[in-house]
């Protein structure tokens, strides 16, 4: 039966305030009873505020192959780190 | 002034309703079409295993002594039991899980709804409580008798036989003897007669939209309420109680 089910990607806020993280996936039969399932699978502990799901067809991923071209020319701008940057006095962290 | 052995034989049919269903609930895991639905099954059945803890504790704190939850539970025999005979069916195949579950869910919503007010204070704590979970039921259970209904010739073949092998068994919902006519008076129990209305119409309504019709059975079965049961109930029973009736008092 999983055969003729859909994948979705479980997006979970935790609190008021923090942003949806990607908690796993699960499949049903539309976003409806994603919906459902993801409040089973996923938040029988009190995890979550609310949930988001998202047909995984429906994501545009980055792929392995595009590591070179996507990532690599960051590495020489040491600038665009925040380790290159001294914190003034008084403040602990950043 | 209303007699304390009646209020705890009420307080029992409704955590023996809750047990009975949870336990034919439990029998699903590892078994459900899909992981998934494995999952939410076994979710509902602890919530329905979770209400009958609740109920069976008000019972033994009425009752004192050495009387515990596990009591109740474990050590007594089919005839004491006053589920209703609709929880203890045995769970067929999902269409007839599902079934079942939408036409209790169906009733047990205004139930704990009307629960709720009652003079009892912790009857009314327990149905708050239970009210969230049966919400959430009851939304899942009509989301599938729709697509079981309204999906393939043999889901929705599947359904006829299910409704026709259930509805004779849901006239006992609304039932009520003299044990609860007194407990209705007094302010505690909830007539259930005044639920069939309204459990009609969720019930016609939902059938409606998954093109399925409203039976028109005309027999019923009842009997639960006082121990008389069909007799599937004697080997669940069995099951549920053996770690009990093998070892007794033994403890995790």
């Amino acid at each position: 039966m999983a055969d003729h089910l859909q994948l979705f990607e479980v997006f979970i806020r935790s609190r008021r305030g923090l942003d949806h993280k990607h908690v796993g996936s699960l499949h049903a039969d539309d976003p409806e009873q994603a919906l459902e399932y993801a409040r089973d699978v996923y938040t029988r502990r009190g995890e979550g505020v609310s949930i988001w799901v998202v047909a995984s067809k429906d994501i545009t991923a980055s792929q392995e192959s595009d590591c070179d071209s996507f990532y690599d020319p960051l590495d020489d701008k040491p600038y665009r780190h925040a380790s290159m940057y001294e914190l003034p006095e008084g403040i602990d962290s950043l | 002034m209303i007699d304390e052995k009646n209020l705890i034989r009420y307080v029992l049919r409704l955590g023996d309703d809750a047990l009975i269903m949870g336990h034919r609930l439990s029998e699903w895991t590892s078994r459900a079409p899909f992981l998934e639905e494995d999952l939410g099954l076994t979710n509902v059945a602890l919530d329905f295993v979770g209400r009958a803890r609740m109920f069976y504790q008000y019972a033994a704190q009425l009752t004192g002594g050495a009387t515990t939850e596990d009591t109740f539970a474990y050590t007594r025999d089919v005839r004491e039991f006053s589920n209703l005979l609709i929880c203890e069916l045995p769970r067929g195949d999902f269409a007839f899980t599902i079934t079942r579950q939408f036409l209790y869910d169906a009733f047990a919503l205004p139930f704990l709804k009307q629960l709720k007010q009652s003079t009892d204070s912790h009857l009314a704590a327990i149905a708050a409580k239970a009210e969230k979970e049966s919400t959430y039921h009851l939304r899942r259970g009509r989301e599938w008798v729709m697509r079981l209904g309204d999906g393939t010739d043999e889901s929705h073949a599947r359904m006829l036989d299910a409704l026709d092998q259930l509805w004779g068994y849901t006239a006992e919902l609304f039932e009520v003897d003299d044990l609860e006519e007194n407990l209705i008076n007094a302010g505690i129990a909830v007539d259930s007669r005044l639920l069939q209305e309204q459990w009609l119409n969720t019930v016609s309504e939902t059938l409606s939209e998954a093109t399925l019709p409203v039976p028109e059975t005309t027999w019923t079965a009842n009997g639960g309420r006082s121990g008389i049961h069909t007799e599937s109930l004697g080997y669940l029973l069995t099951e549920l109680q053996y770690m009990q009736r093998a070892y007794p008092g033994l403890c995790w």
